[in-house]
């Protein structure tokens, strides 16, 4: 049987993510006898518009010629995953859709007619098609691993949706808020990182996005009771999954409030 | 040769490199007409949208500038705040922070020797490849590379965009038994570090001798990483406030990274910059194995930088392993302090070169005004100079792969992040006689 044909493709975004691929150490040796990697610019690996079985996605749309390219991939790939939080939520880049870009860029760059870029910077979920998402900002090599282990036996990887004040009971630690009263994100955030913040002390700032159910109006109040403005709890939502509906919306609700 | 031959080179998707690149060139009656290294890397906007937030957030946002050096826009931007806040961390804090930020060096060194520069020295086009002709050298670049990935999550929780520093100091002290294991996997890894460093002087590098500007920082009494005053080759000795005085940076057309230059000219910063202007910090047994190599310091051949980032590698696992032997639990991570109104500015050595950061604050010590110059973007007028010159040495009547190829070497030699400030390149040739 022929090797599962993998590409891994980045859009706006830190590199981090591909880092999940390349930081697997003696892994990724193993890993390029189990699939073939047929375009990974980073590792040298050239083929952009080859068929493949998964498309692995880094990063957001965020110029014209962006839009053009995940469409290519998209019709190219019988699987897109996208990777981490600028793939999967827009990425911190993404808070200039809640501002003046153009105002912004003017005002890093002295000549801004030479910047081509959208009016907002989008999730790839918003151009096209998404199989699958891994969240995380970055998604790590477990999360990976896990999910081309899932799709090569066509299995749909596990979506994990808990909350992170979920991982910290299995892992036993303290929690922040009630034993230090801690601005902690960790009762609206999913998990996946292995709640590192809380277990090093200091308040989740919710890199993994959304967790299910999420309740934001309850925790706004509780941010707000522990001291902070609306101006901060809204600044709270607006990390690296800002784009998310459900942190957009109460970013919106907090932000006028003293 | 014929003088009306035109030739158009475009590699339009630079590979091996972190981030979206390009490289055009066009060769005219045997000249180099232009020569332009395109950044395409879409902008995106950092220093805007740090505004209104306080330092712990400019201290995780920034890190997303870049998943290979996030340490180094960590440290950059902690000791901004903590020159504002008139904080200093103590000398556990200081130290720990050192080995904190050669594991980012560690890591990123490991991975750009192996998985980006060393297959344009085999004939190989990836890792992938060179793993089969010397399965053994890969292994041991992987090796080190997770070493230093550990290293980081030692003090970070995680290597990409970790999470334990806090102004004053860190969020959490790591255990006594967690770093003695560490202790034991550096000291075992002293093999792989001299081994790698041999291997690079051993490389078919090409003799390319340029006269460049070098600039670093530098520090009294260690080979600078976190701090230290900037200098050059030139005779610069600049306290890092000073930096807008002497470094310009300005925008050109074809790239989304701003260019900057030294009094006017372009320099380099990096691994070979810092060890031409710091070989005497260096510890005396680095220098006798470089001077049994035959390597000579300061060298004045670019592609001496992979033998510099190896030599970095060994100093790292070095420094570690010194700076954690006798590793004790403080009474506390960090000291507390107040955020007040103000300006203040950070710099530390990132894999790639000199990182400076700038904030003014207001007096709840929200950030007013920002403002980050990244290596890469620094090291893009020299990259261009580099190329212009090594290009036409090479001979501009070779072969369009030849000529692409070497122009990638080169490229690749800088190790230039393009998320700071990259990709693989894309070939376009337009020949008419």
């Amino acid at each position: 049987m022929p090797k599962p044909k993998v590409a891994v493709h980045k859009f706006s975004s830190c590199d981090g993510c591909q880092l999940a691929f390349l930081d697997m150490g003696e892994d990724l040796l193993t890993l390029t006898t189990q699939v073939d990697i047929r375009h990974f610019a980073e590792a040298g690996i050239l083929g952009e518009d080859e068929p493949v079985d998964i498309a692995f996605i880094e990063g957001s749309i965020s110029t014209p010629e962006d839009e053009h390219r995940i469409k290519r991939i998209r019709a190219n790939a019988t699987l897109l995953v996208t990777i981490g939080a600028c793939a999967t939520a827009g990425g911190l880049q993404a808070l200039r859709n809640l501002a003046d870009a153009k105002a912004w860029t003017a005002a890093v760059y002295a000549s801004p007619e030479y910047i081509s870029s959208l009016d907002k910077v989008q999730p790839i979920r918003a151009r096209v098609p998404v199989d699958f998402e891994l969240w995380g900002c970055p998604v790590n090599s477990r999360q990976i691993v896990a999910a081309v282990g899932s799709l090569l036996n066509g299995v749909v990887p596990v979506d994990e949706r808990d909350k992170v004040c979920m991982e910290c009971k299995r892992q036993q630690a303290v929690c922040v808020v009630v034993s230090e009263g801690k601005p902690c994100m960790g009762p609206v955030t999913r998990t996946g990182c292995g709640a590192l913040c809380p277990r090093f002390g200091r308040a989740c700032y919710a890199c993994y996005g959304p967790a299910e159910n999420p309740n934001t109006e309850a925790l706004g109040v509780r941010l707000h009771g522990l001291g902070l403005i609306g101006r901060e709890i809204a600044q709270q939502f607006l990390g690296t999954t800002n784009q998310t509906p459900v942190f957009l919306d109460a970013a919106q609700r907090w932000k006028d409030t003293p | 040769m014929n003088d009306t031959r035109r030739v158009d080179i475009r590699i339009p998707v630079l590979a091996r490199v972190e981030g979206e690149g390009a490289l055009d060139l066009s060769i005219r009656a045997g000249q180099i007409e232009a020569l332009r290294l395109e950044i395409y890397e879409p902008p995106r906007l950092y220093e805007q949208f740090l505004i209104g937030r306080h330092a712990q957030d400019v201290i995780d946002m920034t890190a997303r500038i870049c998943g290979i050096c996030p340490v180094a826009y960590q440290i950059s931007a902690v000791q901004a705040f903590e020159s504002l806040y008139g904080v200093t961390p103590s000398a556990w804090a200081q130290a720990m922070r050192r080995v904190f930020y050669c594991g980012e060096w560690l890591q990123s060194h490991a991975l750009h020797i192996h998985l980006l520069a060393a297959p344009d020295f085999f004939g190989c086009t990836s890792v992938v490849e060179l793993a089969q002709k010397d399965a053994a050298a890969v292994r041991r670049g992987l090796r080190l590379q997770a070493l230093g990935n550990d290293l980081i999550a030692l003090f970070g929780a995680r290597s990409v965009h970790p999470v334990g520093v806090r102004v004053g100091g860190f969020h959490h002290a790591p255990a006594l038994a967690v770093v003695a294991a560490m202790r034991a996997r550096l000291d075992e890894s002293r093999a792989d570090a001299e081994a790698l460093l041999r291997w690079t002087a051993r490389l078919p590098l090409p003799d390319d001798d340029q006269d460049f500007v070098s600039v670093a920082m530098r520090h009294p009494d260690e080979y600078a990483i976190t701090r230290g005053r900037l200098v050059s080759s030139l005779g610069h000795d600049l306290d890092i406030e000073d930096y807008t005085q002497h470094f310009q940076e300005f925008q050109v057309p074809h790239s989304t990274a701003l260019h900057a230059h030294l009094d006017g000219k372009p320099y380099l910063v990096g691994p070979l910059a810092r060890i031409n202007l710091n070989l005497d910090r260096l510890p005396a047994p680095l220098r006798d194995l470089l001077d049994e190599l035959g390597i000579r310091f300061p060298s004045r051949n670019m592609f001496h930088s992979i033998v510099a980032r190896a030599a970095e590698v060994w100093l790292c696992i070095d420094e570690a392993a010194r700076l954690l032997a006798d590793y004790r639990i403080p009474e506390a991570p960090a000291v507390a302090s107040t955020p007040r109104a103000g300006i203040g500015c950070g710099c530390s050595e990132a894999p790639r070169g000199i990182l400076w950061h700038r904030y003014v604050t207001d007096a709840q010590g929200n950030v007013r005004e920002a403002r980050i110059v990244p290596p890469t973007s620094q090291n893009q007028a020299r990259m261009e100079e580099d190329l212009r010159i090594s290009l036409t040495r090479f001979g501009l009547d070779r072969d369009d792969a030849e000529l692409r190829l070497r122009g990638e070497t080169v490229i690749r030699n800088y190790d230039p992040c393009i998320s700071c400030a990259t990709h693989f390149l894309r070939l376009k040739v337009d020949r008419t006689r």
